[in-house]
């Protein structure tokens, strides 16, 4: 009868709840459209892949040999040519435009001295303002440069007569999970937690301020609810937001932007719960503490994002970082769910290898609502 | 009903409840008057058991409130100043969540909502939003609201403060018409007119009670009787009466001085000898039947000075 009791508060508690989310419309309509307008937009902007790096060619020499060395560089989806130039200073102009990112300077005499069979330098000139981009580009042009220098060689050696040339160590390139090492397959199962974490904790850090600031607390604090009932009947409408959140995001990974789904849906919306549970309880209880609907946005927004973000090994590898803040990184629930994620998108992989992200996220929840549950107390403030 | 057993509450070096102590009887309407800052919304909410009293005990039905917070909120109806109605839910949807939440059950409600549409006329507003509502319909809302459980006791906090006269009046029909269920109702106001319609009195000041009684007894209380004063020149004759002798607390209401007076006959001799000599013509001295706002005024004086 008690436990009954108990069950029919909170089952009303959600049910207020979910009546308030359905009328309050700016609400509904972040909790909805937000996540598909995040995703669209990170999934475009974040992408770490340097494809069709601009660049520009200053051929000095003007001969056949310098002419088939460049077009090398225009058969790839790698780099592309903007501009042919004939100057230094135009090099000069085009990088400060930012319209290129790279220049191969080839000196007068290339032809000469390579039919002459000796050392020929080439000039490469790259944009280090953008170091990371750079660094990749300058990759590629060496790659084009080794595989020229390995053609020219076996063709040499074809004429003095070896026709089977072996390079003595080859590899092998297989990778898994993700052949093209695309980045989007990397970046949108993080960003799916990303984004969860902080709408689940910003929504649900209005509800129990907003009970304060309206006078509805007090007349909450003299009915037979206890506050256990008010966290957990408060949790559930915010958990089917999340959960319809994370469907939504899952398709427009799927369909727009091509990321595999391999594992169990269900697997994934189990764990997302369990995450969720850990993040809306959070955010209720900055909002019992703050009391105050403006404080507790900004609060959760710093709490939930800024962690979320940078020590989650969504893009930035904890690894790296110093020891300290490597330590402080395994507080951070994103973490275990991005890990969850993209094993069981990307990789298929099943509950069973993840049991201690899972322990990690259950202890989270377990904590947060415990912890929100003590601080909201159905007393007055003195 | 009520047993309060010397409960004592401070905040912050401002004693809101002294050392109080008294008996609330069943089908008593109790009021409590005072004005702002005397006490009034934290003895209610001490009752209500929503605030603990540093000492003391206060007992609803033999059981303790500070004890079994609970149990007592079950069969009690606390209405606060600004009753908190979820705005964004209709007049129906705020009744059957406030019913479903005291464990009423859906039939339960449905069939106590007649009787509250009834008495609060807001059966033509069921589907509204609780936010569109005027200032009084919100406050028979709220009253509407805490009633669905059918308390024994009924604790208001200035119900109709800010409520319109009409309004005022439906509202305490309605009280009487809860009495004759058999409940208890405790009410705070600041309106001296509502005291009056109370079965005994609480005068609050600074968290403890001058006077408990019935409004009768009150009035009794304060001996002698009040002296209404009509004069050509209102304010020298003030200036004249409080420089010619010991008359107490003197009331200025239009053309017209009050004072109380212990020896009527004596004090209407003296003002007319003070106001000869001061070429004051006087009008007439009629002696009047105090209200509770005059003997409440006069109280509170009385301790001052």
């Amino acid at each position: 009868m008690k436990i009954y009791r108990s069950l029919v508060r909170i089952t009303v508690i959600a049910d207020k709840e979910w009546i308030q989310i359905r009328r309050d419309t700016r609400s509904l309509i972040f909790a909805l459209i937000a996540p598909f307008a995040l995703i669209l937009l990170f999934g475009y902007a974040l992408t770490m892949d340097v494809k069709n790096v601009s660049m520009a060619v200053y051929d000095q020499d003007r001969t056949t040999t310098s002419r088939q060395f460049l077009e090398k560089f225009s058969h790839t989806d790698y780099l592309h040519i903007y501009d042919y130039v004939s100057d230094y200073s135009e090099i000069d102009r085009l990088i400060d435009k930012e319209d290129i990112k790279l220049a191969v300077v080839i000196p007068d005499g290339f032809e000469k001295r390579f039919k002459s069979g000796k050392k020929t330098d080439i000039q490469l000139l790259a944009d280090g303002s953008d170091s990371t981009s750079a660094t990749v580009a300058i990759g590629y042009v060496k790659a084009i440069i080794a595989n020229y220098n390995i053609e020219v060689k076996v063709n040499e050696l074809k004429r003095i007569g070896i026709s089977e040339t072996k390079v003595p160590v080859e590899t092998e390139n297989r990778i898994w999970f993700n052949p093209e090492l695309l980045s989007k397959n990397f970046i949108i199962p993080g960003l799916i937690v990303i984004m969860l974490s902080v709408i689940s904790a910003l929504i649900a850090s209005l509800t129990i301020s907003r009970e304060w600031e309206r006078g509805t607390m007090e007349t909450l604090i003299t009915t037979p609810l206890r506050s256990y009932e008010l966290v957990l009947g408060k949790l559930i409408p915010y958990i089917f937001i999340g959960v319809f959140g994370i469907i939504i995001m899952l398709l427009a990974g799927f369909f727009i932007f091509d990321v595999p789904f391999k594992g169990s849906l269900i697997e994934l919306i189990i764990l997302g719960v369990l995450f969720l549970i850990g993040t809306t309880s959070l955010g209720m209880m900055i909002s019992s503490v703050t009391r105050v609907q403006v404080l507790s946005v900004q609060l959760s927004m710093v709490i939930t994002y800024m962690p979320a973000f940078i020590l989650s090994d969504f893009i930035f590898p904890v690894a790296n970082m110093p020891l300290i803040i490597q330590v402080i990184s395994y507080i951070v629930p994103a973490k275990y769910l991005i890990i969850i994620f993209r094993g069981i998108i990307l990789k298929g992989i099943s509950y069973s290898l993840l049991w201690t992200q899972i322990v990690f996220l259950a202890a989270f929840a377990l904590i947060m609502i415990t912890i929100s549950i003590k601080k909201i107390t159905l007393r007055l403030p003195e | 009903m009520i047993k309060v057993n010397s409960i004592t509450k401070t905040f912050n070096e401002i004693t809101a409840a002294s050392d109080l102590s008294f008996n609330i009887a069943k089908g008593e309407i109790f009021g409590i008057v005072g004005p702002d800052g005397a006490g009034k919304s934290t003895l209610l909410r001490l009752i209500a058991g929503i605030i603990i009293p540093e000492s003391g005990t206060i007992h609803i039905k033999d059981i303790n409130v500070a004890e079994n917070p609970f149990l007592v909120k079950e069969n009690l109806a606390y209405m606060p100043q600004r009753f908190g109605l979820y705005e964004d839910l209709t007049v129906e949807e705020n009744i059957y969540f406030f019913g479903r939440l005291f464990g009423v059950s859906r039939k339960g409600i449905f069939k106590r909502m007649k009787r509250l549409y009834d008495f609060s006329r807001l059966e033509p507003f069921k589907d509204r939003l609780a936010g569109k509502l005027s200032g009084g319909m919100k406050q028979k809302l709220g009253l509407a609201c805490s009633l669905v459980h059918n308390p024994d006791i009924i604790l208001l906090d200035e119900p109709t403060n800010g409520v319109d006269p009409v309004s005022r009046r439906e509202f305490w029909k309605i009280l009487y018409d809860l009495l004759t269920d058999g409940v208890t109702i405790v009410i705070s106001t600041a309106y001296l007119d509502e005291a009056e319609r109370c079965t005994r009195l609480a005068l609050m000041y600074n968290g403890s009670f001058l006077r408990l009684g019935r409004p009768s007894e009150i009035k009794k209380s304060i001996a002698g009787s009040l002296l209404e004063i009509s004069v050509s020149d209102v304010w020298k004759a003030e200036r004249a009466i409080k420089a010619g002798g010991n008359f107490g607390n003197i009331i200025r209401e239009g053309s017209a001085l009050r004072i109380f007076s212990g020896n009527p006959s004596k004090a209407d001799a003296d003002i007319r000898r003070i106001f000869k000599n001061e070429n004051i013509e006087t009008k007439s001295i009629k002696r009047k039947v105090p209200t509770l706002e005059n003997c409440f005024l006069e109280i509170i004086h009385r301790r001052n000075f």
